[in-house]
C-alpha cells in the first residue's frame, strides 16, 4: 500500500509524542482501541481552566502508519482550541488532511474517539472538583 | 555493498537462479514444440526436455518419473490432489483431515467439498505449531479418504512430523496428501521414507519459474488414482489435459537439480544466517517472542512477534527491506494471520508479527544490515507505544478494560 506524503510526514517525525501527567486536574486522559483488534491511542490534552483552551496535547499510538498519523495530526489540531471546538473536531477532517483511503478510516474514527475521550476526561475531573469546592463551601 | 530494497520474502517467492533461465530460453524460441507432436522432431525434442525435467523432479523427492504430473502450480496441484481423491474415492468415504494452519489453497479446497456433501475435520495445532498425532489418530473414521497436511508452514517454517502422519496413514490404509511447496527443495523430502502418497511442489519458490508446480502421485503400494480436475487431451496419465509449458517444466526441472546437488551447503548457509539474525533481535531487545518451535522448522524461516509494536508500522518503518507480516493492517481482509491465531498466542502478538524468509542470494552483509534496522525501528516505536508505557509501569495489559471497536 503507497502512503501519502502528509502520513509518512507523521510518521517518520512524530508531533507531540509523550505523556502529560495523569494525575494533575487540569489534564484529560483518552485512552481507545485494543491490542487485539491492532490499534490502540493514547491522547492527552491539558486545559488552562481560566480560559477552558488546550494548552498542550500528547499522544502514544500503537497502530499502524495511518493511525500514528491520525493520533500525530489530531495533537497538532487540537492546541490552541477551546474544549468546545475540540469536541467538534470530525474524523472526516484527518482523513482529507492525510489523504487516508478508505481501509484506514477506522484510524481515524479512533482519534475522534480519542480526542472525545480525553476531553470527556478532563470535564470528569473538573466537575469532581467543582463538587468537592462546593461542599467546602 | 548492499543493494536496495533487501529481499527477504523468500516463502513469498524466490528470484530465478540465472541457470534455470539459462536452460529455459531455447524452449520459447528454436525448441518451441509441442511435447504432444509425435511425427516430428520439434516434438520429440520437447517430449524429451520434459521427461528430463521429470526425472529431475522426481529425483528430488525420492520418486520416479512416472509419478510426476506438471501443473501450473501448487494450488492447482492441492485441488487436483484433493478434490480428485476426493470425487474418485467418494464410494469408499466422504471425510477428510487436514490442519487449521494449512495454505488457503488446501483449506478453501476442503470448504468448498464441505458444500458438496464431504465432511472436514481441521486439526487445531499445538502452541509449536504441531500437530498433535494422537489428535490425528483420533480423528480417523472408517469413512477418512485423505489426510492432507502440509510439509512445512509457509508464515511460521514449522515442520510437521511428515514421517509419523505417514506411517500412521498407512496403518490406517487412508492416503496421505502434503503441501511441500515451502520443504522441496530446501530440507530432505523423500516420499518413500516419508509414506507420502501425494506431495505437491511449485517452481517459483525453488528459484524457477512461476506458474508451474507438481504433484506427485504414487504407482505403487497403493496405486493412487484421481479423477482428472479438468477435461481435455488427456495429457498427464489422464490427470490433467492441457498442452505443457515446455520452458516452464524445463525450469523446473533445472531448478530441482539445483537444489538437490546444493542443498546441504545451502541450508548449512541459511540456518547460520537465520540464527545469526535470531540472535541479534533476541540480544538487542526485550519482549520478542518466536512464533512456531525452533525445535522443527525450515533452515531460513525466522518468524518473530515485537510485542506493544504493530507490524505494518514496523514494516513502514523498515521500508527499504521486503518481508512480510501477520498485522491485519496488512491483508485485506483486516483479519490477522489465521495461522498465528491458531498457535493461540493471542491477537495482539499476532498483529505484532514479522516474517523473515531468507534465501540463496540473502547475504550476512543483509542479515546484519535487517537486524540493525529493526532493532532501531522496534525501539523508535516502543517510545511511541502507549502498550510499552504501560508494560514498564508494571500494568498488566491482559486485566485492562479495552474499548474494543
Amino acid at each position: 500500500m503507497a502512503y501519502s506524503q502528509k502520513v509518512l510526514d507523521h510518521y517518520n517525525n512524530p508531533r507531540n509524542v509523550g505523556s502529560l501527567d495523569k494525575s494533575d486536574p487540569n489534564v484529560g486522559t483518552g485512552m481507545v482501541g485494543a491490542p487485539e483488534c491492532g490499534d490502540v491511542m493514547k491522547l492527552q490534552v491539558k486545559v488552562n481552566p481560566q480560559t477552558g483552551i488546550i494548552e498542550d496535547a500528547k499522544f502514544k499510538t500503537f497502530g499502524c502508519g495511518s493511525a500514528i498519523a491520525s493520533s500525530s495530526l489530531a495533537t497538532e489540531m487540537l492546541k490552541g482550541k477551546t474544549v468546545e471546538e475540540a469536541l467538534a473536531i470530525k474524523n472526516t477532517e484527518l482523513v482529507n488532511e492525510l489523504s487516508l483511503p478508505p481501509v484506514k478510516v477506522h484510524c481515524s474514527i479512533l482519534a475522534e474517539d480519542a480526542i472525545k475521550a480525553a476531553i470527556a476526561d478532563y470535564k470528569r475531573k473538573q466537575a469532581a472538583r467543582e463538587a468537592v469546592v462546593a461542599q467546602a463551601q | 555493498m548492499l543493494k536496495f530494497p533487501i529481499y527477504m520474502d523468500y516463502h513469498a517467492t524466490t528470484p530465478m537462479d540465472p541457470r534455470v533461465l539459462d536452460a529455459m530460453m531455447p524452449y520459447f524460441t528454436e525448441k518451441f514444440g509441442n511435447a504432444a507432436s509425435r511425427n516430428h522432431s520439434f516434438g520429440w525434442e520437447a517430449e524429451e526436455a520434459v521427461e528430463k525435467a521429470r526425472k529431475q523432479v522426481a529425483d528430488l523427492i525420492g520418486a520416479t518419473p512416472k509419478e510426476i504430473i506438471f501443473t501450473s502450480g501448487a494450488t492447482e496441484s492441492n485441488n487436483l490432489a484433493i478434490k480428485g481423491v476426493a470425487e474418485m474415492y467418494a464410494e469408499r468415504g466422504n471425510h477428510i483431515i487436514t490442519a487449521a494452519t494449512e495454505h488457503k489453497a488446501t483449506l478453501d479446497t476442503c470448504k468448498r467439498l464441505e458444500k458438496h456433501g464431504y465432511r472436514v475435520t481441521y486439526l487445531p495445532v499445538q502452541p509449536t505449531g504441531l500437530i498433535d498425532l494422537d489428535q490425528l489418530r483420533q480423528a480417523i473414521t472408517d469413512k477418512t479418504i485423505l489426510i492432507s497436511i502440509m510439509y512445512a508452514n509457509n508464515e511460521i517454517g514449522v515442520v510437521q512430523n511428515i514421517r509419523e502422519i505417514g506411517r500412521l496413514a498407512k496403518e490406517k490404509g487412508v492416503l496421505f496428501h502434503t503441501d511441500a511447496v515451502q520443504a522441496v527443495g530446501k530440507i530432505p523430502v523423500n516420499v518413500i521414507q516419508d509414506n507420502i502418497d501425494l506431495l505437491s511442489l511449485s517452481g517459483h519458490k525453488i528459484y524457477g519459474p512461476k506458474g508451474v508446480g507438481a504433484l506427485y502421485v504414487r504407482r505403487k503400494n497403493p496405486r493412487v488414482q484421481l479423477t482428472a480436475q479438468m477435461d481435455g487431451g488427456g495429457h498427464e496419465r489422464g490427470m490433467r489435459s492441457g498442452t505443457l509449458n515446455v520452458p516452464g517444466i524445463v525450469g523446473l526441472g533445472e531448478a530441482c537439480a539445483i537444489c538437490q546437488k546444493e542443498m546441504p551447503e545451502e541450508s548449512a548457509r541459511l540456518r547460520e544466517l537465520r540464527d545469526r539474525l535470531k540472535d541479534r533481535l533476541l540480544a538487542n531487545l526485550d519482549e520478542v517472542y518466536i512464533n512456531g518451535t525452533m525445535e522443527s522448522r525450515l533452515p531460513h524461516n525466522l518468524n518473530m512477534s515485537f510485542a506493544f509494536v504493530e507490524g505494518e508500522s514496523l514494516l513502514m518503518g523498515i521500508n527499504d527491506v521486503a518481508v512480510s507480516s501477520g498485522s491485519a493492517c496488512t491483508s485485506a481482509t483486516l483479519e490477522p494471520s489465521y495461522v498465528l491465531k491458531a498457535l493461540g498466542a493471542g491477537d495482539d502478538l499476532a498483529h505484532s508479527s514479522i516474517r523473515f524468509g531468507l534465501g540463496r542470494f540473502t547475504t550476512e552483509e543483509e542479515v546484519d544490515y535487517v537486524a540493525n534496522k529493526v532493532i532501531e525501528v522496534v525501539k523508535k516505536l516502543r517510545e511511541l507505544s502507549p502498550l510499552y508505557e504501560m508494560y514498564k509501569e508494571g500494568v498488566d495489559l491482559s486485566k485492562v478494560q479495552w474499548t474494543t471497536h
